[in-house]
């Protein structure tokens, strides 16, 4: 099948590469990137483990292809931590024990970090209605919905003491 | 050295205390290295050519224009798969299973072809270009039907096989019939009995779906002759024991690793046929070869759990004491048995039936039947048939109390085996370790206050203009985990032992190497903090390793809770030979006798001088450094743990419900959880265990089901269909414990993380028919969607 040169920033980086028209932006990210945070739970834009921010936006990368993606801008978990140092969302779910497998939370991380922008201070219930794009298995969300709260908390006001990477 | 002992004994992070989890930096930052994770040189993907037809015969299979697309490799058949021996594989349970269907398919969504390709793109099109002819045969997907004299005979390779793995078959579809208890002591209390009651319940076919499918990544070198295989495997170990058996592949150069796992729940303890293909495809090919199952693939295919059709009788006297007990069951098995039970137990262990109550004389029969259904059977987040056996005699309690006019609460603890009994040995021949079941009940009901709860509930059902139906559920559950004496429990021939192997280094750190494998249970984070306290060493700089068959000791796996009860005892048996033998090295240092050591948190001193101590780092270093004459050197054991007995981890469940009368939609007003799994290694994961526990028996207590046409059509196996809650279903919980330890287990714990989805469900269904009870409702089955309920409230004249 022939290819199309597309390019996109990737967590701060420029990207370039030739790539069947067909090929879904979560295989372009995990195969030809080896960025293999974002996980496939159901290729069917359901379970929300492939969720990356395009452009200022949560998106189910199974649900869109690369090819859709000439010139955007997109974050990855892999580039949420900067400066040797941890996302609030990051933190939140590693203090509050907002993950149990892990395989949801890549996902979970970079919804909540577009959540925190779209609404900085939410209620529990906004959490809930926020992140219900995002399934999770292991932790019935008590505790995802606690991080969640924990990284709105450290964005407002933000401590000076962090985690490292 | 000599800070407070409080400061030391927080300074090792181990049992008891809430530590951070040691696994989470690399998931939140993406670094995990899942199945899907690993990549290989030359690495080609396998995809399946699956069955439409729940059952028919195959005529013709053309490979032609898939082998004709470029990037294909290869297509292979059960008739390539012959002359390997491998076209059909044993089961854990006894049977044989089709690896390829063999000139038929028995359930929908059958592997009927693989296609080996460059990448999966290239796979999924040639799965499409392969074309087989079938000819139909008819189905039959009710066990009921299916044991009719003329039903259609669904497995023509058992032909004349009159004897099972577990004794006779009577006809082409029984698999086996399995007893437990006494039944004419049974028999004899019913006959007596001044009030039997008896309640039909079917507990309906379910997925545990796991976030992460199945799938893995085998690579055979042919210049070595080794096979490693990277597998979503609860039980690597025992995969290579099955690989090897199958290939002839020598065990020493078959390589097992389960990296990180995307939740289990039961899903992930069979061998599948993907996997077995995958690693014949990399045989014949030689170069490594990768299958990733979608999710339609998963809930299709890969273990169901339940589809038990049960009937429940209680015999009692008039003021609520339970004389005896019988349960019948007809299970449903699919077209293959592939339970993953121990070996001797077909039915896994559903004779806990008789639950936490003393009954003096029970019986129970399971009857194993084949249909045109997917193959499985697994644990979905239980020791093996709890789940099921927990539901029946939970409900019965309650249809009991109901007859009678009793409270539900009051007659369970008219029944309870009392504090007293323990050990106690049930008429099924358990023997319940440890319990304090009042005690817990009370404290309850007094946290929730119940008798407010039930004025509530009167007031509102005596109130005509009340826009709902308040309902009260309660359970009061004991689990059977931590299989299990190898007297009783093995897996293909294999004890169900597991094992730890510590080594301490020069420096004073350690590795730990495991038989089990974490799924999310977070194991490199507590087992750490086990030796951490047992040898005063900070967990900080313990490392576990699991999932590795090449590096860690044999053991049968994670699954049934059997993590903290079986490996956790091994850990805590390991370290203590480790201990014993730092004794010997610190009494040396110390020029006294081992006698005139104490134990001190992180240290030998000399009992009654706090100024001569040797901490376990002095100790470490001196293990190989100089040790005493005459004893080798180096700091490190292995232990196999062969438990005594299980463990009976209990809990006492309350959920209110509110139903909308117009609608039948059911809000979770309240839940709250009270566990007892003796001592408690981390208060913080096991709150998120229960609380994962709680939401999975909500999803299957309130819509799961995997349900099929007459055709055999599976309906509701996409995300679309089948009922994953999100944060907005998912009720908020209450959590609660007592501590009540196991006096067999080293450190008394008893393992916690099944209990909160086998005492769930039946919360539920109980706190369903609490709301409806007053109208004459006994029961009413699973799953209580909004639909089935509001079906039910139109019965009753309730709904319009
Ligand atoms: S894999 Fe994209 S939503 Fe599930
Ligand atoms: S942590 Fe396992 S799916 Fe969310």
């Amino acid at each position: 099948m022939s290819k199309k040169l597309v390019s996109m920033t990737i967590n701060g980086n420029k990207v370039e590469e030739a790539v069947e028209p067909r090929t879904l932006l979560i295989h372009f990210l995990r195969e030809k990137l080896n960025l293999t945070g974002a996980h496939i739970g159901c290729e069917t834009s359901h379970c929300g483990a492939c969720t990356v921010d395009i452009d200022g936006e949560s998106v189910k990368s199974c649900t869109c292809l690369a090819v859709q993606c000439e010139g955007a801008d997109i974050k990855t978990v892999e580039g949420l931590a900067s400066g040797g140092v941890l996302h609030a969302v990051q933190e939140g779910f590693y203090k509050e024990h907002g993950l149990q497998c892990g395989f949801c939370t890549p996902g979970m991380l970079m919804r909540a970090y577009r959540l925190l922008q779209e609404n900085p201070d939410p209620t529990e219930e906004e959490i809930r209605v926020g992140m219900s794009g995002n399934l999770c298995r292991c932790t019935g969300y008590q505790n995802i919905v606690k991080a969640v709260q924990y990284a709105s908390r450290k964005l407002r006001e933000p401590a000076t003491d962090t985690v490292a990477a | 050295m000599n800070a407070p002992l409080k400061e030391r004994e927080q300074a090792l992070m181990g049992i008891g205390e809430s530590r951070l989890r040691k696994e989470d930096a690399r998931f939140i930052q993406g670094k995990g290295n899942y199945v899907d994770d690993v990549k290989m040189p030359g690495m080609l993907h396998m995809d399946i050519v699956r069955s439409p037809l729940a059952h028919a015969r195959i005529k013709r299979i053309n490979k032609e224009a898939a082998l004709a697309m470029p990037g294909v490799h290869a297509v292979l058949t059960a008739d390539d798969l012959k002359p390997l021996k491998l076209h059909w594989m044993p089961t854990l349970a006894g049977d044989v299973q089709a690896v390829l269907a063999d000139e038929k398919v028995v359930f929908q969504m059958q592997e009927v072809a693989i296609v080996i390709a460059d990448d999966r793109y290239i796979a999924a099109d040639a799965v499409e270009a392969v074309e087989v002819e079938y000819e139909e045969l008819p189905v039959v997907i009710n066990p009921f039907d299916a044991l009719k004299p003329d039903a259609p005979v669904i497995r023509e390779d058992l032909a004349g096989k009159t004897e099972g793995a577990h004794g006779a078959r009577t006809h082409h579809n029984h698999i086996f019939t399995w007893e437990a208890g006494d039944k004419s002591s049974a028999d004899a209390a019913f006959a007596n009995a001044p009030v039997t009651v008896k309640q039909d319940m079917f507990y309906p076919r379910v997925h545990p779906c796991p976030l992460e499918t199945c799938g893995c990544v085998a690579s055979f070198d042919p210049v070595r002759g080794e096979l490693t295989t990277y597998i979503t495997s609860q039980a690597p170990h025992v995969v290579r024991t099955v690989v090897s058996m199958l290939s002839g592949i020598p065990e020493s150069k078959v390589r097992i690793i389960s990296p990180d796992i995307g939740g289990g729940f039961g899903n992930k303890v069979g061998v599948y046929p993907g996997y077995v293909c995958a690693i014949v495809a990399s045989i014949v090919l030689g170069r490594p070869v990768k299958w990733v199952e979608d999710r339609i693939e998963n809930l299709s295919s890969t273990a169901f759990a339940r589809d038990y059709h049960m009937s429940g009788e209680l015999a009692a006297t008039p003021d609520g004491k339970i004389t005896g007990l019988r349960v019948e069951v007809v299970a449903d098995h699919g077209a293959f048995d592939a339970c993953a039970d121990p070996t001797k137990f077909p039915a896994g262990m559903f004779h806990i039936v008789s639950g936490s109550y003393d009954i003096p004389a029970a019986h129970c029969s399971v009857k194993g039947v084949y249909t045109n259904k997917a193959p499985g059977g697994v644990a979905y987040r239980c020791s093996f048939r709890v789940t099921e056996a927990v539901y029946l005699i939970e409900r019965m309690v309650d249809v009991l109390a109901q007859k009678l006019g009793i409270d539900k609460a009051e007659i369970r603890a008219r029944n309870f085996i009392r504090k007293d009994q323990f050990p106690y040995t049930s008429a099924f021949g358990f023997e319940y370790d440890s319990g304090d079941y009042h005690t817990a009940l009370q404290k309850v009901l007094d946290a929730v206050d119940y008798k407010a709860l039930r004025a509530e509930q009167a007031a509102k059902r005596a109130d005509p203009n009340s826009p709902t139906l308040m309902g009260i559920g309660l359970v009061t559950f004991t689990e059977v985990v931590g299989a299990g004496p190898s007297k009783m429990c093995d897996i293909l021939g294999v004890g169900m032992f597991d094992s730890c192997e510590i080594r301490v280094h020069p420096t004073g750190s350690a590795i730990a190497r495991m038989g089990t494998i974490t799924q999310g249970q977070g194991h490199q984070t507590t087992y750490a903090q086990i030796i951490a306290t047992e040898l005063g060493i900070p967990s900080e700089v313990i490392q576990v390793e699991e999932g590795d068959t090449s590096t860690a000791p044999y053991g049968l796996g994670t699954y049934g809770s059997r993590s903290t009860p079986v490996a956790g005892a091994a850990i805590a048996l390991a370290a203590r030979k480790i201990h014993a033998k730092a004794r010997k090295i610190a009494a040396h240092l110390l020029e006294v006798a081992e006698g005139d050591l104490e134990w001190e948190v992180d240290r030998f001193k000399v009992r009654g001088d706090d100024s001569r101590f040797k901490t376990m780092k002095d100790i470490s270093w001196a293990a190989y450094n100089q040790p005493p004459e005459g004893l080798e050197p180096g700091l490190e054991a292995v232990h196999y743990y062969d438990p005594p007995n299980f463990t009976y981890p209990f809990g006492i469940y309350l959920c209110v419900v509110d139903i909308d009368k117009a609608t039948g939609e059911t809000k979770i007003r309240r839940f709250y959880a009270l566990d007892d799994c003796g001592t408690r290694i981390n208060p913080m994961i096991i709150d998120g265990q229960i609380h994962g526990g709680l939401t999975e028996g909500f999803a299957v207590a309130m819509g799961q089901l995997l349900s099929f046409d007459e055709q055999g059509n599976i309906q509701g196996n996409s995300l679309m269909d089948y009922f994953v809650p999100t944060a907005v279903e998912t009720p908020k919980w209450e959590t609660d414990y007592t501590v009540t330890p196991s006096p067999h287990h080293p450190l008394g714990a008893k393992g916690v993380a099944e209990s909160p989805h086998v005492g769930s469900i039946p919360t539920f269904t109980s706190a369903i028919v609490d709301a409806l009870s007053h109208l004459g409702v006994t029961h009413v089955d699973m799953p209580h969607t909004a639909y089935r309920t509001w079906k039910e409230l139109k019965r009753l004249g309730v709904a319009q």
